[in-house]
C-alpha cells in the first residue's frame, strides 16, 4: 500500500524542514520526502495550500474508559481524536477501574487493541486508587506498557511518596507527571480567585494553590534527579517558576491546555459550566504568560486535557457542575487561531509544541516525517474559516468552551500508520 | 423611556441605567396602591407567579407574593421541603414543569450563585431572582436604592458605604452594580477576611475602617453577619465584630447628620448595629420593607409585559 501527498507544505522541525514537496508512504513508512515524487498507481492526496505536518501528540487525554463508557470510550475518543488531527496520545488513567496495576494496565491495552483508531499510550497513577496514599508498583506498570505515571485530578500529598516515585519512574524510564494543585489552598474554589470570583459570588482557586505546589514538585524532582512533567499550566508565576528550574538544568518539561491560553476568567461571567475546569480559566496576564512561555520554551507542549462529560453532570448549578471541557477537535485550530494569527508561534514552532516535543517528552518515535518512521501525517488547511458547533462533536461528550467559536484550521485528513483514516466530507 | 425588554431579572450586573431608572419609576406609580382602602389593581390578573425558594426565607417570599397578590396575579409559592425536588429533581426540570403549568413567572431563591442565570436560559416563561448565592440580590438592591431616592432625590453624587460579610453577600453584589451605575460613590468595609480580593475592579473604594466609612457618607447599608457560617477559615468573634464594625450611637456622632441607616434583615441586634441605631431616627429599615413591595410590583409587571 502507498500513498502519495503531493505539493503541500511540509512541515517537520525534526528535520529542520519547511518547505514544498511531496511525501511518499509506503507500509505505514514514510519512505521519501523530496520534490517531484512520482508513483504509478499510488493513492495521492493533493496537499496543494496545505501544511502537512506530523499528527498531533496529546500527552493528556481523559478518554474515560473503562467505567465512565456514557462519557467517552476509546473508541468514540480516538475518532474525535482523528477529526482533530490527533494522532497519538496518552490515555489519562483517573478510570474505573484506576490503571494503578498490571492487571488494570492489561486490561486496558485489550480494548486500545481492538477499539482504538489512533495510537493509544498508556499512563498509570502514582498512587493506589489515586488515593494519595500507597504507591503502586511502578516496574509492574512499565512492564504492563505503560509510559507514564500521574495521579491527574490530584495532587501526591506526601513529599515522601512522591520523591520515591520520581526515583522509581526516574530508573524505569516513565515519565511522572504532575497535577499540582495544593488542596488546602484551593479550597472548595470553582473559579479564579480575582475578578471572576469577586463578581460571580464563588469560592475562588487561588494562584498560590498551583504555583507553590509546581515549586515543591520541581525541588523534589531535582533532588531525586528525575525528570518531571507538569500539567496543565494556569498562571503566570507557574511559567516563572518552570522557566527559572529549567535555567537551572532541572529536568522539568510542562504543558499548557489551549484553553487555557486562548480564553479568560471573564468568558465565566455568564455562569457557564462550559468555561469551568481546574485549573481555572485564570486573568489576562496569566493567558499572555503562557503564550510568552510557550514561545521562549518554557512551556514545551500543547495538551487537550480533553475531560468529557455528560450534559446531566454539566448543565445544572455551576457549583454543582464538573470541572473539564473536550478538546480534541479544536485544539489545532485553537492553536493556529491563537498563536499563528496573532504572531506568537511560526508553523515549524507551532508542530513542536503540538507533535515532537510531547512525543520526545513521552519517549516515542512519533511527532516527526523523517524516512523511515511511521507515518502518522496530518493534511490540514490552515485558514479555512468554521464555526465550533455542539451538534458537529464526534466525541460522546459535547462541553466545549469553544462552541460557538469562529475559528481557522480544518484537518483533511489524518493520516495513522500510513492508513488515511480520517478524510473530512 | 423605552419600553422594558427582559424575559428575566437575574442580576443588576448586566442592566443598563436607562432599565434600572425604569424600574424605579415603575416603582413610584405602584407605591400609591398600596396606601389605598382596596390595595389591588388588575395589572397581572390572569397571570400566575411561582415562588419558587430553595432557601428559607420569610421576607423576600412574603414581599413577592403581597407583590403579586396587589396585582392580581395567582401567587403559587413552592418551598423545597416540600417539593419533589427532595426527591432528587433538578432546578432545571422543576422550572420547566412550572413552565408545562403554564405559570407565566418563577420567582427562584437558590443557595448556588448563577441558579437563577441557568434557570432563566432554560425557561421560555420569566425569571426573577429572588437570590442566588452570594451573587446577586437585585430587587434588594433596587428597593435600597429607592429608599435612598426618596430621601436625597437623587443618586448621582451619593456617597454610599456597605458594611459587613461582602464576600458573602448578594445584597452587597447587587448593591455595588446599582449603585455605581446610577452614579454614587460606593465605599466598602469589612474585616479583611470578608472582603472579596477583586473588589475595588468592581468601581469601589475599601474603607480604612468603620470611622472612615462612616465619614462623609449619605448612607450606610448595614449588611447581617451570619455568623452560622461555617467556611472552616476564620471568622470574626461576635462581640469582636462589633467592637469593630458595629454601628453604634457614638460612630454615628462623628458621621453626617442626616446619614441614612439601611439594612436588609433581618437583625442581629448588638451585633451589626444597635437597638437604638436600628429603632432612631436614621433608620429607614422599616420603609426599605414597605418600598420592597412597590419595586417588586414593578418587577413582576415589567417582566409579564414582554411577554405581550
Amino acid at each position: 500500500m502507498k500513498l502519495l501527498i503531493k505539493n503541500g507544505r511540509v512541515v517537520d522541525p525534526a528535520n529542520k524542514r519547511d518547505e514544498i514537496c511531496d511525501i511518499l508512504v509506503s507500509d505505514g513508512k514514510i519512505s521519501k520526502v523530496a520534490n517531484n515524487i512520482s508513483c504509478q498507481g499510488c493513492r495521492t492526496i493533493d496537499a496543494t495550500d496545505k501544511i502537512v505536518m506530523p499528527g498531533l501528540v496529546d500527552m493528556h487525554v481523559h478518554l474515560r474508559e473503562p467505567g465512565r463508557e456514557d462519557q467517552e470510550t476509546i473508541a468514540s475518543g480516538t475518532q474525535a481524536a482523528l477529526k482533530g488531527g490527533v494522532t497519538s496520545l496518552l490515555a489519562m488513567p483517573n478510570t474505573t477501574p484506576a490503571i494503578d496495576c498490571a492487571k488494570h494496565a492489561g486490561l486496558l491495552k485489550k480494548i486500545i487493541r481492538n477499539d482504538a483508531a489512533a495510537n493509544v499510550l498508556i499512563c498509570g497513577t502514582i498512587t493506589q486508587g489515586r488515593a494519595g496514599r500507597k504507591l503502586v508498583d511502578i516496574t509492574q506498570l512499565g512492564k504492563a506498557g505503560a509510559v507514564a505515571i500521574t495521579d491527574d485530578g490530584a495532587s501526591v500529598d506526601d513529599q515522601r511518596i512522591l520523591l520515591t516515585a520520581l526515583k522509581q519512574a526516574g530508573k524505569g524510564g516513565l515519565l511522572l507527571i504532575c497535577h499540582c494543585e495544593d488542596k488546602g489552598l484551593s479550597v472548595n474554589g470553582e473559579v479564579n480567585l480575582g475578578i471572576a470570583s469577586t463578581r460571580m459570588g464563588l469560592r475562588g482557586i487561588s494562584q498560590e494553590s498551583e504555583y507553590l505546589r509546581v515549586q515543591r514538585d520541581i525541588d523534589l524532582a531535582n533532588k531525586a534527579n528525575a525528570r518531571i512533567h507538569i500539567a496543565h499550566v494556569s498562571c503566570k508565576e507557574t511559567v516563572e517558576i518552570i522557566a527559572k528550574a529549567k535555567k537551572k538544568g532541572v529536568k522539568v518539561s510542562a504543558e499548557a491546555a489551549p484553553h487555557h491560553f486562548a480564553l479568560t476568567e471573564e468568558a465565566v461571567y455568564g455562569f457557564d459550566t462550559n468555561m469551568k475546569m481546574n485549573p481555572p480559566l485564570r486573568a489576562r496576564e496569566d493567558a499572555e504568560a503562557i503564550k510568552k512561555g510557550l514561545k521562549d520554551g518554557a512551556i514545551d507542549a500543547i495538551a487537550s486535557d480533553h475531560a468529557p462529560h455528560t450534559e446531566n453532570e454539566k448543565d445544572i448549578e455551576f457549583e454543582r457542575a464538573n470541572f473539564g471541557v473536550i478538546g480534541l477537535e479544536t485544539e489545532l485550530a485553537v492553536s493556529i487561531s491563537e498563536l499563528i494569527n496573532t504572531g506568537v508561534l511560526d508553523w515549524p514552532q507551532l508542530v513542536c509544541k503540538l507533535s515532537l516535543s510531547p512525543a520526545r517528552i513521552l519517549g516515542i518515535d512519533k511527532g516527526t516525517l523523517g524516512p523511515g518512521r511511521s507515518a502518522d501525517i496530518i493534511v490540514v488547511s490552515p485558514q479555512k474559516q468554521w464555526v465550533v458547533e455542539k451538534d458537529k462533536f464526534i466525541s460522546k461528550s459535547q462541553n466545549s468552551a469553544f462552541i460557538g467559536r469562529t475559528l481557522r484550521g480544518v484537518v483533511e485528513y489524518t493520516i495513522v500508520e500510513g492508513k488515511v483514516a480520517y478524510q473530512l466530507k | 423611556m423605552k419600553k422594558w425588554q427582559r424575559k428575566d431579572l437575574v442580576g443588576l450586573e448586566n442592566l443598563t441605567r436607562e432599565e434600572i431608572e425604569l424600574i424605579l419609576s415603575t416603582a413610584e406609580s405602584f407605591k400609591e396602591v398600596s396606601t389605598r382602602e382596596i390595595k389591588k389593581v388588575p395589572a397581572l390578573r390572569g397571570k400566575t407567579v411561582v415562588n419558587l425558594f430553595y432557601e428559607p426565607s420569610t421576607r423576600t417570599r412574603v414581599s413577592f407574593e403581597v407583590a403579586a397578590k396587589r396585582l392580581s396575579a395567582d401567587v403559587i409559592t413552592i418551598a423545597t421541603e416540600t417539593s419533589s425536588v427532595k426527591k432528587g429533581e433538578t432546578l432545571i426540570d422543576t422550572g420547566r414543569n412550572i413552565q408545562a403549568l403554564k405559570a407565566d413567572i418563577i420567582v427562584v431563591r437558590h443557595n448556588c450563585s448563577g441558579a437563577a442565570t441557568m434557570l432563566a436560559r432554560h425557561v421560555d416563561i420569566s425569571v426573577i431572582n429572588a437570590g442566588d448565592g452570594w451573587h446577586e440580590h437585585p430587587t434588594q438592591a433596587l428597593l435600597d436604592i429607592f429608599t435612598l431616592k426618596e430621601k436625597y432625590g437623587k443618586i448621582e453624587g451619593l456617597k454610599v458605604s456597605i458594611v459587613g460579610d461582602i464576600a458573602h453577600s448578594r445584597v452587597a453584589r447587587s448593591n455595588i452594580w446599582g449603585l455605581t451605575k446610577l452614579g454614587a460613590k460606593v465605599s466598602v468595609c469589612a474585616p479583611k477576611m470578608l472582603v472579596p480580593v477583586a473588589i475595588e475592579q468592581m468601581g469601589v473604594r475599601i474603607a480604612n475602617d468603620i470611622d472612615d466609612a462612616l465619614k462623609d457618607a449619605n448612607a450606610v447599608n448595614v449588611l447581617r453577619m451570619q455568623f452560622e457560617r461555617d467556611e472552616g477559615t476564620a471568622f470574626p468573634q461576635q462581640m469582636e465584630y462589633f467592637k469593630n464594625f458595629g454601628i453604634t450611637r457614638e460612630r454615628l456622632e462623628k458621621a453626617k447628620k442626616d446619614i441614612v441607616v439601611m439594612h436588609p434583615g433581618p437583625l442581629n441586634r448588638g451585633i451589626e448595629i444597635s437597638s437604638a441605631i436600628a429603632d432612631g431616627a436614621n433608620s429607614v429599615i422599616l420603609e426599605q420593607v414597605t418600598n420592597g413591595i412597590a419595586i417588586r410590583m414593578a418587577v413582576l409587571y415589567l417582566v409579564a409585559g414582554t411577554k405581550n
